[in-house]
């Protein structure tokens, strides 16, 4: 039981993940998390400006419901299952990311230079989280997915569409931690 | 009813998420450093798991708990748009080593900078509808 308080292992975290998207298929919906990006513009008004907004977002509902429950999901997660959120890295990584500036590398859940409250005084870091997110959104609706729509849901319907996506987010993420971080850090 | 079981579902997908770790900046980094198996791990044994439970569906025509059938749509067919998109998108999941799922797990987590990287997506989400008819496909 004590199993439960430790960072789970990925054979459990895979299996979750899978059972996640089995729930949700047989309850007649889909695993895809981006797409509330795009109802949370419509419901903002977005739908005023571009057709691409114009849809009843009472038909989304459900999905802003289960993205509610990641919220809670993510506070009984790190409040009451967890002794220690440090997440174990491998000390190569630590290491490297000491030598970005990450002293916090090691020893936290998210990097405290990025993610401590008190780092959104630091401008720089502002910069860095607005370009992050942006660029997620953009490209996620741009793409027609994230990891859930196209790595998980679309890859297990055998889609050429998701496996070319998935490609571009590795070819993305290689090319940010490889040759922009040494620039940005 | 309905609306509890989605919420259900959601609280069992944060607590993965962050239980995983796959919520972790940390764990991002690594993964694209090629220097831990365990988001590879987490992500391929659900491949493995979902290809078997999608394909069971469709081979054998399972319906869904409330009896209906069970529909998937196929994604358009296109080659630009899934390259350049998932690049844009690729460059930001390093960088805010967060997707949109686990962004949100992030907010219950308690991490208030995790507000402005979904901010920011919203407002990256909302340019894409206003450039959309502009760019490749």
């Amino acid at each position: 039981m004590n199993l439960i308080y430790e960072p789970w292992p990925w054979y459990i975290a895979g299996p979750m993940i899978a059972l996640i998207l089995f729930l949700l298929l047989m309850v007649g919906k889909n695993f895809g998390m981006s797409s509330n990006l795009r109802t949370l513009c419509t419901l903002c008004g977005a739908g005023k400006t571009t057709d691409f907004f114009k849809f009843d977002w009472k038909s989304q509902k459900w999905n802003l419901i289960v993205v509610l429950g990641a919220i809670i999901g993510g506070y009984i997660g790190a409040h009451f299952l967890s002794n220690t959120t440090a997440v174990v890295l491998n000390p190569e990584t630590i290491s490297d990311l000491k030598t970005f500036g990450f002293e916090s590398a090691g020893t936290a859940y998210l990097p405290t230079e990025m993610f401590a409250t008190t780092a959104l005084g630091s401008l720089k870091n502002l910069v860095l989280l607005v370009l992050g997110g942006l660029f997620v959104g953009f490209g996620a609706r741009y793409a027609g997915g994230c990891t859930s729509g196209h790595a998980i849901s679309g890859l297990s319907n055998l889609q050429l569409p998701s496996l070319i996506a998935v490609i571009g987010f590795f070819i993305g993420g290689l090319t940010m931690i490889h040759l922009i971080f040494p620039i940005l850090f | 009813m309905r609306t509890l079981i989605y919420l259900l579902i959601g609280i069992l997908f944060g607590i993965t998420m962050f239980k995983s770790e796959a919520a972790s900046w940390f764990r991002i980094y690594e993964m694209f450093k090629f220097e831990s198996f365990h988001m590879y791990g987490i992500i391929g044994s659900a491949l493995v798991l979902g290809i078997l439970v999608t394909q069971s569906i469709k081979r054998f025509d399972i319906k869904s708990f409330y009896g209906e059938k069970i529909v998937f749509t196929p994604k358009a067919k296109s080659f630009s748009r899934y390259l350049i998109g998932g690049i844009v998108f690729g460059l930001g999941w390093a960088l805010a080593g967060a997707c949109p799922g686990p962004m949100f797990t992030l907010v219950g987590a308690g991490y208030v900078p995790i507000l402005v990287v979904i901010a920011a997506a919203i407002v990256g989400t909302f340019a894409y509808g206003i450039v959309k008819d502009k760019i490749p496909h």
